[in-house]
């Protein structure tokens, strides 16, 4: 009996501290559903007002320093609270979702392959931020800025430099290169329908040989030994000679070579890694941030956004995100001028022709290379 | 008056009882399913039933739905091959490190598939041990073993992770199962094969189906596995619905899908509760103490020494190598030091960039308690009135529509449900889109058919005749449950515990959907340091999926010493 009445007394407890998670949603608004844990943190430095509560919906891979946001925090008296919703594209699906009743006011990681998407679909509501200007054109894919762009990275081919140096082999310098014997069974791909850059890459070869020519590229990739697995992580750590695997080459970001000195297991001098970054042969993913149609805090959502473009957010960005600033007027860290190649010229592929035809390239695709 | 009372509560307990399951299962599973099937539906062209037509007449669809029917099935086989003597020898035997050697052999069941996969890497990749070793030994060229990416991946990879569901949820009902019986028959005259396969089979039936049909369920929606070890060639309806719904936003497709996985799901456990009712009868229980024997013959000893060998091989080496790579040198190329190392391990404690989200793994592990505590309590709150109720309702109407349709959220699509909840729990005071209290609740899904499954053959195989000696001799219910009850279904108790300990721990999907980054979970920071580029990075996964071992390895084992009162053992 008693430890029936135990499990009882448990129960009942877990679910009052259910409740009292819960329970701040109903006086107050419906954005502000704060769970405990943050309010009792904010208590001792709590000052005047109640500070108001931003919510930021976001994708996995988001972060950035703990100062930086604080300086936003502090400015405008609010908590921005930041809410993880999966990978870009359930991110972004669970935004369209939940159109109309929104899970935050703000979402930021949309990025140019799923940017039709969530413009199609109407989830946000258009900001022409003054700081717009500080941000060339290229990034800028919506006109009626619905989405604002933040951020920017390259998926590029990545070689193992050792590897090149001991077989006393040139290391690709483009695409083209690829199909050469020198480099039969040396590259290790991503899968487009499973992976962010292994699309990215796709995108790349499209975006460089053309729509009637990118699949006879990829048959010569096969013919040449092609390695094909479904995500980064694989790709990178299990195929990529680099971290022990057999393939000296792998489809990876531009900014791999300067983390692999950053997060080195010992310090060390020179990346062991090195991009390749001839003009046509990388992919640009850029990464948007947007009002969500239905928040009841859009001027609060507005200085958020102009918090993100500024350079104070910008220079945070490369170091916790690994991609790169889109306001010319952001500095990059010392390790990434030193260390860091950026492609002039990117292949290029309109968001609109992703969308329409993503289902019939990665068909395509796979009936090319898997079969 | 009062005996007629207590008979007519009686007649209404079993329905009584479905209330709480119920109404969980309808806010959290059924209305949150339906949202989003509704909606999916509602975006397709035309009518539902077209589209459905087409989608299960696709060759395409046909040919996933066939690959993932056909590895659900042989990687079945192969658990029940490895685990049903393994689960003899922890059933019939005592001899010493038992518990550890069982909860050892239940870490994997924690584990991301990522980390599970540069385990098997480390150790069959390649340039894993087994290759270079053969390579030195029969001074080869190339690599003689290619196991990653290859159909027995997913199989060795679903044996991996199965075989503690066939040792535990067989193992505990035969340790229980009197061995008089199959004595009984080789004193009439039966050989071994003749006990075997007329006493003590249909005796065990319904454990093996129980355990089969979890680990076939398992199998049929497996994701990870597919994904990272099957590689690109290979694909079941989990991906192909994963791929459809957030690749290309086609979610009339996904949600037939989604459909056709459940449909299969429930057909299996219809096929399954008909059997069950066919061949499970109350058998008398003995305590454990009076079912084991030590290993005494020599014979015996070899025996189980062998099986014991092949277990630890096939489930303990890849933890093994795992473990390795956490305290190795990654990039011995660089330095010219190959060996050991301790800088993963200190570098977790580390947070150069002052991240706003970095968490020190102490944090990820309380926060991983905590929510495996709470699916613990809620799961067996919920699991056990709803498997009383089928164990004793018998074969009423509500028993018989129910008991099916309890194993559905385990062959649900992780991302449909998932979206569902968007959908669904939208509203206050259910506006749980965004709150840390739906990641219990969901584990607690997953958890609850397992409850159920652990219960069900140990309440049902309690003989009714005890019940009526206790009513008889004026026990209340409360008394009978306590006395009677209580003790015969402790150890299977303990089984659904550590059941749903295990899978809300080792949760990774839906809890990667709704997490707060600053309260992550154990494998939601492995995750995280994976996809970042820079051996250390790669290291410090490494470095926590071990501490995630030897956590859940104590986690276990602090379950098998808990037991309250006399609860476990009888």
């Amino acid at each position: 009996m008693k430890t029936k009445l135990t499990l009882i007394t448990l129960f009942i407890f877990t679910l009052s501290a259910c409740g009292q998670v819960v329970t701040p949603t109903t006086p107050t608004t419906e954005q502000t559903s704060i769970p405990a844990p943050t309010q009792t943190k904010e208590q001792p430095t709590e000052t005047s007002a109640k500070p108001e509560t931003l919510t930021v919906m976001t994708h996995d891979s988001f972060a950035a320093s703990d100062e930086v946001i604080q300086t936003f925090e502090e400015e405008h008296n609010v908590n921005v609270r930041f809410l993880e919703a999966g990978d870009t594209g359930t991110a972004v699906n669970k935004a369209v979702l939940s159109k109309g009743n929104p899970l935050a006011d703000v979402f930021y990681g949309v990025d140019n392959t799923f940017l039709s998407r969530a413009l199609e679909e109407g989830i946000f509501i258009p900001y022409h931020s003054p700081l717009l200007d500080d941000i060339d054109d290229r990034f800028q894919l919506d006109d009626q800025n619905r989405a604002l762009p933040v951020d920017y990275g390259d998926v590029c081919l990545n070689y193992q430099k050792a590897y090149f140096e001991e077989n006393d082999l040139q290391p690709p310098q483009n695409l083209e290169d690829l199909t050469e014997p020198a480099y039969k069974g040396l590259l290790t791909v991503e899968n487009p329908a499973t992976s962010s850059p292994g699309l990215a890459f796709l995108l790349a070869t499209i975006g460089h040989f053309g729509e009637d020519q990118y699949l006879e590229y990829w048959q010569q990739l096969v013919e040449n030994d092609l390695n094909v697995v479904n995500d980064w992580e694989t790709a990178y750590y299990s195929s990529f000679s680099q971290a022990g695997g057999s393939y000296p080459i792998v489809v990876s970001y531009g900014s791999s070579p300067p983390f692999e000195v950053i997060f080195a297991e010992e310090e060390i001098e020179e990346p062991p890694t090195a991009a390749v970054v001839a003009d046509g042969s990388c992919f640009r993913q850029i990464e948007f941030v947007g009002i969500l149609k239905g928040t009841e805090k859009q001027e609060l959502a507005q200085k958020w956004i102009d918090f993100m473009l500024s350079p104070t957010f910008q220079e945070d960005i490369p170091l916790n995100m690994f991609v790169f600033p889109v306001n010319e007027n952001a500095e990059l860290n010392e390790t990434f001028q030193k260390y860091l190649a950026i492609p002039d010229e990117t292949a290029e592929v309109s968001p609109q022709a992703i969308s329409e035809n993503r289902e019939k390239w990665i068909q395509e695709w796979t009936e090319a290379v898997l079969r | 008056m009062k005996l007629s009372s207590k008979t007519k509560n009686k007649q209404y307990l079993p329905y009584l009882l479905w209330i709480l399951p119920l109404a969980f299962l309808g806010i959290f599973y059924f209305y949150p399913l339906g949202s989003i099937i509704q909606l999916s539906f509602s975006r397709g062209e035309g009518n539902a039933l077209v589209s459905f037509w087409k989608a299960i007449t696709n060759p395409t669809v046909r040919s996933v739905l066939g690959f993932t029917v056909w590895q659900a099935t042989l990687s079945t086989l192969l658990t029940l091959l490895l685990g049903l003597p393994g689960a003899y020898l922890f059933a019939r035997y005592q001899f010493r490190g038992k518990n550890f050697l069982r909860a050892l052999m239940g870490v994997p069941f924690v584990l991301p598939t990522l980390v599970v996969a540069a385990g098997f890497n480390a150790l069959l990749g390649p340039n894993g041990w087994v290759n270079t070793l053969l390579m030195e030994l029969f001074s080869l060229s190339s690599p003689p073993i290619q196991f990653l990416h290859t159909f027995g991946a997913i199989l060795v990879a679903h044996v991996f992770y199965n075989t503690t569901i066939v040792l535990r949820v067989v193992g505990d009902f035969w340790s229980r199962l009197d061995p008089r019986f199959s004595q009984a028959a080789q004193v009439l005259g039966g050989n071994r094969w003749q006990t075997l396969r007329k006493v003590t089979i249909p005796l065990l039936a319904p454990a093996v189906a129980a355990a089969a049909l979890l680990v076939f369920i398992f199998d049929f929606t497996s994701f990870g596995v597919i994904l990272v070890l099957g590689g690109p060639q290979f694909a079941t309806l989990e991906v192909e619905i994963y791929y459809q719904t957030i690749s290309l936003f086609n979610l009339p497709l996904a949600a037939t899908l989604s459909l056709l996985q459940l449909g299969m799901t429930l057909l299996l456990t219809i096929i399954y509760t008909r059997l069950m009712n066919k061949i499970s009868r109350p058998v008398q229980q003995r305590a454990e103490r009076q079912t084991q024997r030590p290993l005494s013959t020599w014979r015996n000893k070899i025996t189980a020494g062998v099986l014991i060998g092949i277990l630890l091989l096939i489930l303990t080496t890849p933890l093994i190598a795992l473990g390795a790579r956490s305290i190795t040198h990654l990039t011995p190329s660089q330095g010219g030091k190959q060996g050991f190392t301790l800088a993963f391990f200190k570098a977790l404690a580390q947070n150069p960039q002052e991240s706003l989200f970095y968490v020190p793994p102490s944090t990820a592990i309380i926060v991983s308690l905590l929510y495996a505590t709470i699916t613990v309590l809620f799961a067996l709150i919920l699991g056990l009135p709803a498997a009383w109720a089928l164990a004793r309702g018998g074969d009423n109407v509500l028993n018989k529509v129910l008991d099916p349709l309890l194993m559905l959220p385990l062959g649900t699509s992780a991302v449909t449900l998932g979206l569902g909840f968007i959908l669904a729990l939208d509203q206050p005071p259910l506006d749980l889109r965004a709150s840390p209290v739906l990641i219990p609740l969901v584990h607690t899904l997953v958890a609850f058919p397992f409850v159920v499954r652990s219960l069900t053959p140990a309440l049902k195989s309690i003989q009714p005749n005890l019940h009526q000696a206790a009513a008889v001799l004026g026990a209340s219910p409360r008394q009978v449950f306590r006395h009677i009850d209580l003790p015969m279904i402790g150890r299977a108790l303990l089984v659904a515990a550590t059941f749903a300990f295990t899978i809300s721990i080792g949760e990774f999907g839906a809890t990667s959907l709704i997490v707060r980054p600053e309260f992550p979970t154990v494998p939601v920071v492995i995750y995280r340091l994976l996809s970042r580029p820079g051996t250390l990075n790669y290291g410090q996964a490494m470095a926590l999926s071990t501490i995630l071992m030897v956590f859940t390895l104590s986690g276990m084992l602090a379950i098998e010493r808990f037991r309250i009162a006399d609860i476990g053992e009888f």
